[in-house]
């Protein structure tokens, strides 16, 4: 058992935490690991009685302790008892009682709405006009009809320190970290930096202090993480909130500091006293100590945006990033260029990349680049670039931005080389300079005129390279044999010296959570890297870039860079290590995408050959290999020209699906319906020409979309699972809600995508995982692709079927063969498994929540059950879906094929009891065919007309909303269908849940229907799979 | 080079001369102007493991605490010989900032160097052990022999830097009518003198090598031993009159240095460690409360516990790495001592409760709070001595490139 004894797939709330707690009955609880979802699930818990009635013990920072740090009122007056000042702050209930507040705070003010959900609807007021306009709509947001005054303090520094205390009152400072953004932005959002840089000595430690006076006095025994403003120009400063458990902070000062917070806390959870524990580092000095580091350590955000229609991009007080990256360095020119090109948004670093605009004079808009500064979005840092080399001051910049001096000017510092960089030949001191400043070779390359590889010899021939350091959390006090490290150009020696080593791998991570990859590439790498070890390979190293992983925990691998996952980084370190091979089908698309580069340059992949990853990429190969195995799919072509595309989709017939190669803006994928939308989508978002392909296919409307997880070993083909989609093609796979085992498809139908499985496997010779994605339309199969790596899917597959998938890729990958045993597997489980995405559109203001081929979801869940509804009814629930058993229901369908199509499950709805409510031209349709009692309501942008959408949301007399849009049928955003869109967004604020497809409120309508009469099982993991 | 012949090419900066000292690293994260003003560290060349420095620039010295001392800083000037780092920041930023790091090392002519492998050297440093070294910073070529000759001289063991950083005369801070404290200043930070002044005493500062009597004199209440540097057994003097002080049972308490005089003169020996402990980051354990404190240490030598036994002196610190002795107390009389820096600047908070313990037991108060109390109030008495310095603009100040210049350390 690697992890725990017992695993629950269950949502978790108060209902189903007490089951376990009922069957399990533990004699304790941990709650400060499963973040504000754990936290606030542990609190009920207490206010239900259900610690109580159980006798449990709360391990850890005490309930009271938690209600001190969650509670606004209580926090107050905590921090005043402890000698920490807090920031003058007012609640109120009307307009009134909000501009005699903010008269006395004094503008601006930031407004907060109090008990809302995710946070939103709060804002900052400069003037009683804005105060006006926010408050207003943050009361009528709040269920308690009070919003909070604070006084706004966006140009203050941010703070942060992570504090460790044990039982005994034992407390230390594990790192402290400061907000590049200041306290504009949002930590979760903002550029975070460690340890703090512009602090004296007098500022750090009275604030450490404070940390150490507050958690004392809140009783926090673990981990924990407080937040301060610091006056840029004194010492006035205040606490603005304390997180009584881990927190994405806490994993970053884990990594950032080599200090394990979370497993330190676990100890000292049980009883353990810090003193007793010792460095996992040093392994001979106590962990009761504050890490010193030689190094900085640079978080930044990675933002989707692109992917959402419709949304705010601005920064502020609500997070809005889906995942980060942290650098390690010895400058901070070094660590900011690394992580721009760790979050791999298509830039080499900070300066020097394609596509940056080459400014003229009389091209520089100032008022453009000064909004940017003051409202800052997901682009700051090149908006700051882009005003320096606008020959804006640092002294202006900052007014503006808020971003201390300190990193403007070393922004400057790297502005400043990529002008002489382009200025000079290839001049040894100016290339050793601008490498220590974090420039890549590509960047190099593209201010000299060189490519990437010829930079690299050039400057290794200068004997410009860089070296392996240590993070071993004393800055080299004392000896500690870490394999956790990282290169830099800020030093002249290697920290280790690695020996000749003939059973040698480097496993490549996945970079930053994103969307489309997120923790299941981690878990196959993890996953592989054990295998590994499993199948015989002495030596493992893995390179990854991201904090939030367990990949990037240095126990898993024998030496762990945390590192770029760039050609010229991975090169480097191949250098240093001299492996046997590579491994690149883990790490999702960044290291698949390596496969042939580093192919190209003498390093050996271990797994599927690089042809052959090629063969599967590669759309024409792809296809003429599928044309030989005589496998159909949709008719595609790739074109040059807007001429012959629109030719093309004549003659397959609209609709079709565009793939640009190149995107100016939005998103990267469409469902195309009609010529003229094709030409706006083609010179609109895209450029056609022959550097820009495009690929177009023909679309499938009313198929099923069914995928294939397995692994081969050149010869066997092992199939993990097929796995069927709920929703119909045309949504994402990330998106849509999937099924094993497949529950509709026939045996016939599963006859043939296991024969396709399994010769187009061999055919491309795999070793190792591979995922197969297929079409089902009127019993016909088609692929759609198929990707040579490990899939998302594969841990949800691997823990359904209970077979490991990565481990056997990594046995395949090693020469080893298949066991027998693991043929079928999937075929002799009895129960299911469900897997619901997971999106996060309260969070991105703006975005319309309406899926389509382009992926949107942030995460998901997966739960399992006896049978199909067992197991979606909890899904639905751990995704945060509510289920309402009676209520009203919100009918809204757009175009007349999709009424008729939804008339069995509106009958449905109203069998069960539901009100049905419905827009004027659904309720008529309703109403002809034979639907009594529905209540006519009105658009959202008919405010007069009563009863309306907007006020019966506010007023929480909706329990549901079926919206289908007429745009899945026509065409997304014609028109702007902006009451559709309206009605969405306001139900995604309110918490209500919106059904945008047939099939998604088929699936949710029915499984209403089964609760009815049903009730879900509870049960470990271990209960739902039949092992045989 | 060092002494074992490394040598370390990096860029000058500060003022172009050269000096030999012995080399020491320190771990801390901030408070380089509090750093190079520690009368400890006379005599060293100091190598700073965090790789950006100069960040926040250099305070005005005419920013005082509540007590009229200087607050970021511990002596009248720079006390190390010479200083190497990593990175010299090309920018200060902080509104206090009156001048760069650059120019200040400059104004009081002390040679730095930045650009070089510190955590290479620091790993060197604790290898083998601390090792006299040179800097030179130079626009001409660098003579090796001579450098190698200045190292050859270098004897920082022998050395009595008291009379340097010793006050020559009796110097008196605080209100008249308070009661007494004479601190005996064996290179005492502004800190030790400031936070005797929190505890309610006024505070008699006397050179090195006041005599028992002189001390009595001014019928204190309590006398401290300070910090200071070099080997505490050249301080023959000093240990003279703590003799004389523990004969008497006269309440005293040691800091760093004071704590080797005391346990000296208690008939203890003391040793040199290897590397030594400078850092904000040292764990040390209250013997008594088996209590952990983070400690702020600066010190090369340390007490052998082993030959504490029949001194009368018992542990009270020790150091949870390493268990080295951090501090001593007396089984029997009103005498304790730290090895680490209760005063802090730079470094933790934590352990002002040590002062407030002194006055306990001045008072004859025996151990009245816990420690944990002690702690908080002494971190809040301190907090009401900070004082909120008046507004001021942001200043900000850029280092002029100089002409090039070479420089190399050793």
């Amino acid at each position: 058992m690697r992890f725990a004894d017992k695993v629950y797939a269950l949502p978790i709330n108060t209902e189903y935490v007490e089951k376990v707690i009922e069957s399990e009955r533990p004699d304790s609880i941990m709650l400060g690991f499963g973040g504000q979802t754990a936290l606030n699930c542990g609190v009920a818990l207490h206010e239900k009685g259900i610690l109580q009635r159980y006798d449990i013990r709360v391990l850890g920072t005490q309930i009271d302790g938690i209600k001190v740090t969650e509670d606004r009122q209580l926090f107050k007056e905590a921090m005043i008892k402890s000698g920490v000042p807090v920031l003058h702050s007012i609640s109120v209930y009307s307009l009134e009682e909000a501009q005699k507040a903010a008269k006395e705070i004094g503008y601006p003010v930031i407004i907060r709405v109090a008990y809302t959900l995710g946070g939103r609807g709060g804002g900052v007021a400069y003037n009683e006009y804005e105060l006006q306009e926010i408050v207003q709509r943050g009361l009528s947001l709040s269920m308690v009809h009070q919003v909070l005054i604070e006084r706004y303090v966006g140009h203050w520094k941010q703070i942060e320190y992570e504090v460790m205390r044990d039982y005994k009152g034992n407390s230390v400072i594990v790192c402290n970290m400061e907000n590049v953004l200041a306290m504009r932005v949002h930590t979760g959002d903002n550029v975070v930096i460690a340890p703090s840089q512009t602090l004296n000595n007098s500022e750090y430690h009275m604030l450490r202090s404070a940390a150490l006076r507050a958690t004392s006095y809140c009783g926090i025994v673990g981990e924990c993480n407080i937040q301060f403003a610091l006056e840029p120009e004194s010492e006035q400063y205040c606490a603005i909130e304390i997180n009584a458990r881990l927190s994405r902070s806490s994993a970053l000062a884990s990594k950032a500091t080599g200090y394990p917070l979370a497993y330190m806390a676990a100890k000292i959870g049980l009883g353990y006293s810090l003193p007793e524990l010792v460095n996992k580092i040093t392994k001979a000095t106590t962990a009761c100590f504050e890490p010193s580091l030689d190094y900085v350590v640079l978080k930044m955000p990675r933002w989707d945006f692109g992917k959402f229609e419709l949304v705010k991009r601005r920064l502020g007080s609500a997070m809005k990033s889906v995942g980060e990256v942290m650098a390690i360095g010895r400058s901070f020119e070094e660590v900011i260029q690394k992580a721009v090109r760790m979050c791999d948004i298509g830039k080499d670093g900070l300066v020097a990349n394609t596509g940056d605009p080459v400014l003229q004079e009389q091209d520089v808009d100032i008022e453009s680049i000064e909004q940017s500064l003051l409202h800052p979005d997901d682009r700051i840092i090149f908006t700051v670039v882009k005003a320096l080399k606008a020959g804006m001051t640092i002294e202006r910049i900052y007014k503006l931005s808020a971003i201390d001096p300190w990193f403007l000017e070393k922004i400057k510092n790297i502005v400043d080389i990529e002008e002489q960089l382009r200025k000079s030949s290839f001049d040894e001191a100016l290339i050793r300079r601008a490498k220590k400043c974090g420039f890549s070779d590509k960047q190099i390359g593209r201010c000299s005129g060189l490519d990437e590889i010829k930079v690299r010899n050039l400057r290794k021939k200068f004997g410009i390279t860089p070296v392996i350091k240590q993070i071993d959390t004393l800055a080299a006090e004392w000896p500690a044999k870490t394999n956790y490290l990282y290169l830099t150009y800020g030093g002249q020696t290697d920290d280790i010296a690695i020996g000749r080593g003939d059973s040698r791998l480097i496993v490549l991570g996945a970079g930053p959570y994103r969307i489309g990859s997120s923790v299941e590439f981690d878990w196959g790498t993890v996953n592989m890297v054990l295998g590994l070890k499993e199948s015989g390979i002495k030596e493992i190293s893995v390179i990854n870039c991201n904090p939030e992983t367990v990949s990037t925990d240095y126990d898993i691998s024998d030496r762990l860079y945390f590192e770029e996952l760039t050609l010229e980084r991975v090169l480097d370190i191949c250098e240093k290590e001299n492996p046997t091979g590579v491994v690149t089908c883990v790490g999702g698309q960044v290291a698949n995408n390596l496969t042939t580069k580093l192919a190209r340059n003498g390093i050996s992949i271990i797994g599927t050959s690089s042809e052959d990853v090629d063969r599967a990429e590669d759309r024409a190969k792809f296809g003429q290999m599928l044309d030989s195995l005589g496998i159909k799919q949709p008719a595609w072509k790739k074109f040059t020209e807007l001429a012959e595309a629109k030719d093309f989709a004549e003659s397959v017939g609209y609709p079709v699906l565009v793939r640009p190669s190149y995107v100016l803006s939005g998103a990267a994928m469409k469902v195309v319906w009609g010529e003229q939308q094709l030409e706006r989508f083609l010179t609109d978002a895209t450029n056609v020409s022959p550097d820009h392909p495009v690929v177009i296919s023909k679309f499938l409307q009313d198929a099923s979309e069914a995928e294939v997880d397995a692994v081969s070993d050149g010869k066997n083909v092992v199939i993990g699972s097929i796995i069927e989609h709920i929703d119909n093609a045309g949504i994402h796979s990330g998106d849509a809600m999937m099924c094993i085992p497949p529950w509709r498809l026939d045996r016939k139908t599963i006859d043939t995508i296991t024969d396709y499985t399994m010769r187009i496997g061999r055919a491309l010779n795999v070793k190792g995982p591979f995922n197969i994605q297929y079409l089902v339309k009127d019993d016909e199969v088609s692929v759609i692709e198929a990707n040579v790596r490990a899939s998302r899917s594969m841990p949800f597959v691997s823990k359904f079927v209970g077979l490991n998938l990565l481990n056997l890729a990594a046995k395949a990958m090693t020469g080893k063969p298949l066991p027998a045993a693991a043929r079928d597997m999937w075929l002799k489980t009895t129960g299911f498994g469900i897997k619901v995405p997971q999106f996060s559109f309260m969070q991105l203001e703006g975005a319309d929540i309406v899926l389509g081929v382009e992926m949107q979801s942030t995460g998901e869940v997966a739960c399992f059950g006896n049978s199909f509804y067992d197991a979606l009814s909890k899904a639905y629930m751990a995704a945060g879906y509510s289920l309402p058993l009676s209520g009203s229901a919100l009918i809204t369908i757009g175009g007349q094929k999709n009424k008729e199509k939804l008339l069995p499950i509106v009958s449905l709805v109203s069998s069960l009891g539901f009100r049905i409510m419905a827009t004027e031209h659904t309720a008529e349709f309703l109403k002809n065919n034979k639907f009594k009692d529905i209540q006519e309501v009105f658009k959202i942008s008919e405010p007069d007309r009563k009863p309306n959408i907007s006020d019966l949301l506010y007023e929480r007399k909706i329990d549901f909303i079926i919206n289908i849009p007429a745009t899945s049928t026509i065409e997304k955003y014609v028109g702007m269908l902006y009451d559709e869109y309206q009605i969405r967004r306001k139900a995604v604020e309110m918490g209500v849940p919106v059904l945008t497809t047939a099939e998604a409120a088929s699936s949710f309508i029915r499984t209403l229907e089964w609760l009815r009469n049903n009730t879900p099982t509870l049960g470990p993991l271990k209960n739902y799979i039949n092992l045989g | 080079m060092l002494e074992d012949g490394s040598v370390f090419d990096g860029i000058g900066f500060g003022y172009p001369t050269k000096v030999a000292g012995e080399v020491v690293f320190n771990t801390g994260m901030v408070g380089y102007t509090e750093t190079l003003t520690d009368p400890s560290y006379r005599g060293q060349i100091l190598c700073l493991t965090y790789p950006l420095v100069g960040n926040y620039g250099v305070p005005s010295r005419d920013v005082k605490d509540g007590f009229g001392l200087p607050k970021y800083f511990e002596s009248e000037r720079i006390q190390t010989k010479g200083l190497a780092i990593h990175e010299l920041s090309s920018t200060a930023s902080h509104w206090s900032c009156i001048r760069t790091l650059d120019e200040w090392l400059y104004d009081e002519r002390i040679p730095g160097i930045h650009g070089i492998d510190t955590r290479e050297l620091t790993k060197k440093l604790r290898m083998n052990g601390v090792m006299a070294g040179a800097i030179e910073v130079s626009e001409q070529e660098i003579d090796v022999a001579k450098l190698q000759a200045m190292i050859k001289n270098e004897s920082y063991d022998k050395t009595n830097f008291m009379p340097e950083v010793s006050t020559s005369e009796p110097q008196e801070y605080g209100d008249k009518s308070l009661d007494c404290i004479v601190l005996l200043d064996t290179g005492t930070k502004y800190s030790i003198i400031r936070n005797i002044l929190r505890t309610g005493y006024r505070v008699v500062r006397l050179p090195w090598d006041a005599t028992y009597e002189q001390v009595m004199s001014y019928k204190p209440k309590g006398v401290v031993i300070s910090n200071g540097p070099g080997d505490p057994k050249v301080c023959k003097s000093t240990i003279k009159t703590a003799e004389k002080l523990i004969k008497s049972s006269a309440p005293t308490l040691g800091i760093c240095l004071g704590n080797q005089i005391l346990a000296l003169a208690g008939g203890a020996d003391t040793y040199k460690l290897k590397f030594g402990h400078r850092g904000q980051n040292k764990p040390c354990i209250d013997k008594n409360s088996n209590q952990v404190y983070v400690t702020s240490q600066n010190h090369g030598y340390g007490i052998d516990p082993e030959s504490m036994k029949k001194t009368g002196f018992k542990v009270w610190f020790s150091n949870a790495d390493d268990s080295t002795v951090e501090g001593i107390e007396h089984s029997s009389k009103p005498i304790i001592a730290v090895q680490f820096h209760p005063e802090a600047s730079p470094g933790p908070y934590d352990c002002m409760f040590v002062f407030d313990r002194f006055s306990e037991i001045i008072k004859g108060i025996k151990d009245g709070k816990s420690k944990v109390e002690k702690q908080v109030e002494a971190l809040n008495a301190q907090k009401d001595h900070m004082p909120q310095p008046a507004k001021s603009g942001r200043r900000k100040k850029t280092v002029e490139p100089k002409p090039k210049q070479q420089r190399r350390e050793r």
